[in-house]
């Protein structure tokens, strides 16, 4: 044991009997099928005594220091933060290896399937950073690697399956639906129950069925515990808003996790606007709110219709064009603690190219979607934004949209 | 209905102890394809063909533990129109002939509350109710709700379910328990899968009620394999979702498929069942 550790993955936790949590209010659960039931109950396992293990945390943090380049800067920005007329701080998750907050929770999970005696890891990607870091941390261990990816995004992401192939892992492309995250993450859903007792699941957000959003989160969660120290040791203050892009919501829960017993920090979620929320052509459940529903394996904020068929996302920004949510935002939402907001393709891609050139930092376009709804705040005192990711992916998406 | 009402569980218990195959033929239709007209008539035909309990599947946007035919076939179903009420009138056109088991992911249950959906299928005159990705763990408010209403709950186990979980399902299963085969998703598989005979020993050893196989059975040798291993059911849909999306005459097709598998499973004096 070592309460103190800096990295410290653990959140708090209210009982011994429930170490991790399975639900969040009303939300979260385990609605699988029957076959993968015994697969989560032994990564609880597993992650239950991993994480108390000092092996296991030692290899994890050596890797995060040595591999990774944590922990990353806490950097005041400071053109951005007079034109907002506030101090605004970025969180440089870009900074991580392979250009986003991914690698965080990839390091920890195959790390944690190699414990297990898995032999291949399998993963969904959306913009691809996740699909990256897996594949990275693959190589990295010798595993096998396969990424589920949505046709229409290994189009809009050609950089990022080029880097996943060339990293050893195999691209499978899902031609199915919109042919986005959404048909990606059922894909490997499909895979896991197939091929459940020699694979391990990593999925990148703190979606899906328990305990895979409280274990996403731990892993996540490093952000947020640098961060608040980082902001403690330059500023001598807590900031007064927390703000980071949600998609499933793993930047965003990995920073509010450190900041949630501050109750005078303000937690801001920014989900995908897309076309505008009155056309129905977006990624924000959780803004819109509405009935809960079943997404691949957890109850949470989803878009779907009044039959229960979930309806397609839309966002420019592939990492954000989920129907879903975590769980644990929809309670932070329902509870106050958190609240969530939506910004259009338009106004992301107007912070996208803002942000480039006010900081000279490129940002990925699910990150600048809470850049742009930072932009637009005219009040405020200090705020501390996750940069969850680099955009160098992004910049054919981009430069099409802009000639389109 | 007249007289004293029969309940789902019953009804279904009926069908297989009253079958004079080696096991219940269990056909699979996805409701509503190719259109929700022809569900109807493939319905027809699987009952012609020698089916002892259907089961009718909902189409939906993203069902976990298909296989790509079963999931396709619920993709054009959807694109052609079909919905809760279609499917659930395509139920109701068939319940008077045979037990109809409804096949429904976990949202479109909770969508509308569970008590309210139970209930619409209560009056379709179905049976039963089979959600796969309902686990145990979850199931109780689906279970109360269908148990009031007099619906089979029919819950499923899989090759890798413990022991533990085994009990506890398998005391808490109604009309039948569905026995996963393989380690997979819904799909024609060359062979059963290594452990099917034992899977079917294990769940037998742990319920009262019928036991009947599914995954990957698509033949008649492979149902005569399931009967043989002591399964009481035999469940068969991918071949016939494949049947119905290939032939001229979608309901010709599928009830010729049905035929042949009743055929093999009729008792070894028996040339055929008709």
């Amino acid at each position: 044991m070592s309460a103190g550790e800096q990295t410290g993955a653990r959140p708090d936790r209210e009982s011994s009997d429930a170490p991790i949590e399975h639900r969040f209010g009303p939300y979260g659960g385990q609605f699988v099928p029957e076959t993968l039931m015994p697969a989560l109950a032994e990564l609880e396992q597993a992650w239950l005594q991993a994480r108390d293990d000092g092996t296991y945390r030692a290899q994890l943090d050596c890797l995060l220091r040595d591999f990774a380049g944590r922990p990353t800067p806490l950097y005041r920005a400071r053109r951005l933060s007079e034109r907002a007329g506030r101090p605004v701080y970025l969180k440089r998750e870009d900074l991580n290896h392979t250009g986003s907050h991914k690698l965080n929770n990839a390091l920890g999970q195959v790390l944690l399937a190699k414990r297990m005696g898995k032999r291949r890891i399998i993963a969904e990607t959306g913009a691809g950073q996740h699909g990256v870091a897996t594949a990275t941390v693959c190589a990295l261990l010798g595993m096998e690697c396969v990424i589920y990816m949505g046709v229409q995004d290994t189009r809009r992401q050609l950089p990022n399956v080029q880097r996943m192939e060339l990293l050893g892992a195999t691209v499978h492309p899902v031609d199915a639906g919109a042919r986005t995250l959404k048909e990606a993450t059922s894909a490997a859903i499909r895979d896991w129950v197939t091929n459940v007792e020699s694979t391990h699941y990593v999925i990148g957000s703190v979606v899906g069925p328990a305990p895979y959003p409280a274990l996403v989160r731990d892993l996540q969660r490093v952000i947020g515990d640098e961060a608040r120290a980082q902001i403690l040791d330059r500023e001598g203050r807590l900031p007064a808003r927390v703000v980071a892009c949600v998609g499933g919501g793993s930047n965003a829960i990995g920073t509010f996790a450190a900041f949630i017993d501050d109750e005078d920090v303000e937690l801001v979620g920014v989900e995908a606007g897309g076309e505008g929320i009155d056309t129905g052509r977006h990624g924000a459940p959780l803004t819109v709110g509405g009935r809960a529903g079943i997404l691949h394996g957890s109850r949470s904020a989803i878009m779907q219709d009044e039959e229960g068929q979930i309806i397609q996302a839309h966002s420019v920004s592939a990492g954000l064009d989920y129907p879903g949510a975590g769980p644990q935002h929809a309670h932070l939402r329902d509870t106050g603690r958190a609240r969530y907001v939506a910004v259009t393709d338009a106004e992301a891609i107007a912070a996208f190219e803002e942000i480039t050139r006010l900081e000279g930092i490129i940002p990925a376009l699910e990150t600048a979607h809470a850049l742009a709804w930072v932009l637009a705040q005219d009040d405020g005192e200090l705020d501390l934004v996750c940069l969850s990711g680099r955009g160098d992916k992004d910049l054919a998406e981009v430069l099409g949209q802009g000639r389109a | 209905m007249s007289g004293v009402r029969t309940t789902g569980a019953e009804r279904i218990a009926e069908s297989f102890a009253g079958t004079s195959k080696r096991a219940a033929l269990m056909p699979y239709l996805m409701g509503g394809f190719p259109t929700l007209e022809e569900s109807v008539r493939i319905g027809q035909a699987c009952v012609e063909g020698g089916a002892d309990v259907l089961e009718l599947g909902m189409p939906y946007s993203d069902p976990l533990a298909d296989g790509p035919v079963i999931h396709a076939a619920g993709t054009e179903a959807l694109q052609a129109g079909a919905n809760v009420a279609g499917v659930l009138e395509v139920a109701r056109a068939l319940a008077d002939s045979v037990p109809v088991v409804l096949m429904c992911y976990a949202n479109m249950v909770y969508a509308p509350g569970v008590e309210a959906f139970v209930e619409r299928l209560d009056q379709s005159g179905a049976c039963g109710l089979i959600v796969p990705d309902l686990p145990q763990a979850e199931s109780a408010e689906v279970l109360a709700a269908c148990d009031r209403r007099d619906l089979a709950l029919v819950p499923l186990v899989a090759p890798t379910t413990t022991t533990e979980s085994l009990a506890l399902i398998g005391a808490r299963a109604r009309g039948f328990l569905y026995t996963v085969s393989v380690v997979g998703t819904t799909g024609e598989r060359r062979a059963l899968g290594e452990r099917f005979a034992e899977v079917v020993a294990r769940a037998k050893a742990c319920t009262d009620v019928p036991v009947a196989l599914g995954f990957g059975i698509s033949t008649p040798a492979q149902a005569v394999q399931a009967a043989d291993a002591g399964a009481d059911g035999v469940i068969v849909g991918t071949r016939l979702v494949r049947a119905a999306g290939e032939g001229d005459d979608p309901a010709v097709a599928v009830g010729l498929v049905v035929s042949e598998l009743a055929a093999g499973l009729a008792p070894t004096d028996q040339r055929s069942a008709s």
